[in-house]
């Protein structure tokens, strides 16, 4: 059930509705019920995915748990009697037998990842494709990466003790499973989510408002910017356009991914608004960013804040980490002190590539991150060299030039998630400085892309408002809070034209192509 | 404070769903100007009630029989709920709706729809969903509406749920914005008649002078979803005391195969109905290919329906015992403005042809 069909807009309706009106210690029970009711849309045969992550996450961490309690039961008791050695050494012992399920489990998960990952690559598709093996043509299951993550960090947090064992194994269920994050995220922390996940809700109509309006304006982003670039996005893929083409490429892609995933994440975080349940932010108006660290800090942000804690920080403080560190201070002083930090970034965007995919593109574009990450941070002393000697941050179109850079860097680097032939992005990364085709903007070729004048006015009409709606946050913070300080009539008949914005201008139904959210092939 | 609050938002809600809905009035195609076609069906609700025969199929009814001449000749009450290119589901949709209306004494389908079995044999889909559109927007609201879309949709419509958008067309005609003409603006509350009775008069003349060679089919059978639907108008009427008349009309093309008319001959016998090739008395109607078509023998003008309806009213007349209603002043009250209409019509279509 795509989140941009009538069919989804009605179940939202039922839920809502049943929601409010079926008494409060109930709401959680009926999410779980509608969350596998949207899960088993996706196809029957997806479901043995979601419980064995239900179950091997509950069973490990019930039994690290168990585990802990036995540990903390026995502190208590001998505590009079107990030295600080023996309380280390149960410690020790402890993490040492937890660290079994810790492992099983996510052995067992990403594995299975791994495995679902692959059959979408080359062997196996043509075989699939060909009735060969067509047990293989299964596909992705739905929200897979978006909630296996989510589980096997609760999984490790509850190794560390930062996060307690949920009892409740249908809680736990509904956490793994709660429909809205299924599409594409963001994938939350159990200790984030928790607290309005289960808590009973009484009816907020300010809550109901803000989740529609966000809902709205998701819907927005996605059928009005993302579905109508995407005919030019294929179109200009073709092997044909080089130079300002590929250059175009890059922009509109842009465009596309941001009103599509954002959109999405508007969608899903206010339909959780609506019930009264808090996600965290996945995006800060990313490309506002001057840099990208702080592209990242702003994009995706719960996949980055998954990637550090539990990928870069293990790895940072890694027994071969700390050993290299150590040898490399000794041999090249401050380089010696970053060097482990860029061998864990190297290993964080390598597990964030093939997270995307296992195609040799998405590894590309995880290390053209991390080397322009490294770069940035090498050059630190160069930027502080320049900045002293001709003070241009104090200049204000300096900003406005950061942004554009940042732009246009990581237009590059994203679009090669474009590409799953890496030579063919190098190709066309080459002909940027060889084919100085300029013309293709005002010679009729800018009409043969799949979008007609009309479109182009639409985009750009619809950008704009994005990109002023975006500035606004950035200075003032939330829209929907400075919509609630006017008075009700101006407030609503702003929603209602962005409804109808979105009503006439959206690209659905017949004569449009129905396209899934991109993220929802990750 | 809080109540007003409550009340600016119903008020609101209130101008919002009068906007939507002034919108959607807006958007949605008129059908008044060269695709009159599509306003056929709306136009029934109007002079539904009193027909004592009610046609129902595809442009070889609309296109070719005249209810005023039957009227005029035989004092006979009839309607036609035609459109273009109609499928036997939505036919028979048409015909159950229709029995919420009235109770007519005869039925008569036109059964070249036979030959489509589904939504996906009548070819170039995106056109069959533009004539479902004809056939279905003009309907009001009814569990007959529902399952004739449900029945009817394309697989692309099946794949984005348009089965909504027939519910609120809006969502259907929502980017026909851009192609708005002052005739969206001026029928916007009030469409004018485009037919008399369901009859959509034509008074050009197009010879027909070469004939229509089609290659032969591979198989003849009608299929079974055809025939589904065929036994459920003989049931339907059956439970309404109605007679079903099944007839071919006297088009030219597309062919009409003898095996199909075969077929048709052993169905109206096997259920005791009364089947009617008009395909086979052109000479005794008169018909006249050079003078009665009006696109070189698909279908007929003016002339040649008045032709052909003066034909069939007999057999209305004798083989079904229909009334003459001349003698009732209320009826050939009503019935006088719409000779009146007809006439005034079929003057201003040969001035201008």
């Amino acid at each position: 059930m795509q989140i941009t069909s009538f069919r989804f807009l009605l179940f939202v309706a039922a839920v809502l509705a049943a929601y409010y009106l079926i008494p409060k210690k109930g709401q959680w029970m009926l999410l779980l019920a509608v969350s596998y009711c949207f899960y088993l849309w996706a196809g029957i045969e997806y479901l043995g995915f979601i419980l064995l992550t239900t179950v091997s996450t509950y069973a490990a961490t019930m039994a690290m748990a168990a585990n802990q309690d036995k540990q903390a039961k026995f502190l208590e008791e001998n505590k009079e009697t107990l030295t600080r050695e023996d309380r280390k050494a149960s410690k020790v012992k402890l993490k040492k037998t937890n660290r079994v399920y810790l492992v099983g489990c996510l052995v067992l998960n990403f594995s299975v990842l791994a495995v679902c990952k692959a059959l979408l690559i080359e062997p196996f598709q043509t075989a699939a494709a060909a009735g060969t093996l067509s047990f293989l043509s299964i596909g992705l299951p739905l929200g897979i990466s978006f909630y296996m993550f989510q589980s096997m960090g609760y999984v490790v947090d509850v190794y560390r003790q930062t996060t307690p064992a949920e009892r409740n194994p249908f809680k736990l269920a509904l956490f793994v499973s709660f429909f809205p994050q299924l599409i594409q995220g963001p994938i939350s922390r159990f200790g984030q989510i928790a607290p309005t996940l289960y808590a009973p809700k009484k009816f907020d109509g300010k809550q109901l408002s803000f989740g529609l309006q966000r809902m709205l304006w998701g819907y927005f982003k996605k059928l009005v910017i993302a579905d109508r670039i995407a005919a030019a996005v294929i179109a200009l893929r073709g092997p044909e356009h080089t130079g300002v083409a590929f250059f175009l490429l890059t922009v509109f892609y842009a465009v596309q991914i941001y009103g599509d995933f954002t959109g999405g994440i508007d969608i899903t975080i206010g339909l959780a608004q609506t019930l009264g349940i808090e996600l965290p932010e996945n995006f800060i108006r990313p490309y506002f960013s001057k840099n990208i660290a702080e592209y990242w800090r702003r994009w995706h942000i719960s996949l980055g804040e998954w990637m550090k804690d539990y990928i870069f920080y293990p790895v940072s403080v890694s027994k071969p980490l700390l050993q290299l560190s150590k040898t490399a201070r000794k041999k090249w002083r401050s380089f010696g002190q970053r060097l482990p930090v860029y061998v864990a970034s190297v290993a964080t965007w390598f597990v964030t590539g093939i997270w995307h995919g296992l195609t040799p593109n998405f590894v590309l574009w995880g290390m053209l991150n991390c080397f322009f990450i490294v770069l940035s941070e090498e050059c630190v002393g160069l930027y502080e060299r320049f900045h002293n000697r001709f003070h241009l941050k104090e200049k204000k179109w300096y900003g406005g030039f950061e942004i554009l850079r940042m732009f246009i860097l990581m237009n590059l680097i994203r679009i090669v998630d474009l590409f799953p032939n890496v030579s063919d992005y190098f190709s066309r990364i080459g002909s940027l400085f060889t084919t100085f085709n300029f013309h293709i903007l005002w010679d009729g070729t800018m009409l043969k892309l799949g979008l007609t004048e009309l479109d182009y006015i639409i985009l750009a009409c619809g950008i704009v408002l994005m990109f002023v709606i975006s500035l606004i946050q950035e200075k003032k913070g939330s829209i929907r809070a400075l919509l609630l300080q006017q008075k009700p009539v101006l407030r609503y008949a702003l929603i209602f034209a962005l409804l109808v914005i979105v009503l006439l201008m959206g690209s659905y139904g017949v004569g449009y192509n129905a396209s899934a959210f991109i993220y929802n092939a990750f | 404070m809080k109540k007003k609050s409550i009340l600016i938002l119903c008020a609101s809600l209130a101008v919002c769903i009068a906007l939507l809905w002034l919108l959607q009035a807006l958007l949605m195609p008129k059908y008044m100007g060269s695709v009159k076609e599509g306003a056929l069906i709306g136009e029934y609700y109007d002079n539904a009630g009193n027909n004592d025969v009610v046609f129902i199929g595809d442009c070889e009814v609309y296109e070719n029989f005249s209810p005023i001449t039957m009227w005029e000749e035989y004092g006979i009450t009839s309607i036609i709920r035609g459109s273009a290119q109609q499928m036997i589901w939505q036919s028979y949709y048409l015909m159950e709706e229709t029995f919420q209306y009235e109770t007519p004494k005869v039925m008569v389908f036109n059964v070249l729809s036979m030959k489509y079995d589904t939504p996906q044999s009548t070819g170039d889909q995106t056109q069959r969903e533009a004539y479902n559109r004809m056939t279905l927007d003009g309907m009001r609201w009814s569990d007959s509406k529902w399952n004739s879309v449900l029945a009817s949709m394309t697989e692309e419509e099946k794949e984005w749920q348009g089965q909504w958008s027939y519910l609120f067309p809006l969502l259907r005609y929502h980017d026909r914005w851009s192609q708005l003409t002052a005739e969206d603006f001026q029928y916007l509350f009030k469409k004018d008649q485009v037919s008399d009775n369901g009859y959509l008069m034509q008074t050009g003349v197009k010879p027909y002078e070469d004939e229509h060679v089609q290659p032969p089919l591979v198989d003849y059978t009608f299929g079974e979803n055809s025939y589904y639907y065929l036994d459920k108008m003989v049931e339907l009427c059956k439970s309404h005391g109605t007679q079903l008349v099944l007839i071919k009309a006297p088009s030219l093309y597309p062919v009409w195969w003898d095996e199909w008319d075969q077929q048709m001959v052993e169905y109206a016998e096997k259920h005791d109905l009364l089947y009617v090739n008009l395909l086979e008395t052109q000479e005794e109607i008169g018909i006249d290919w050079s003078k009665d078509t009006y696109d070189a023998g698909l279908h007929l003008n003016v002339y040649g329906a008045e032709k052909l309806a003066s034909y069939f009213g007999r057999i209305l007349v004798d083989e079904c015992g229909v009334a003459d209603h001349r003698g009732d002043d209320t009826v050939s009250a009503v019935w006088a403005e719409k000779v009146a209409t007809y006439y005034a019509r079929k003057e201003k279509l040969e001035a201008q042809s």
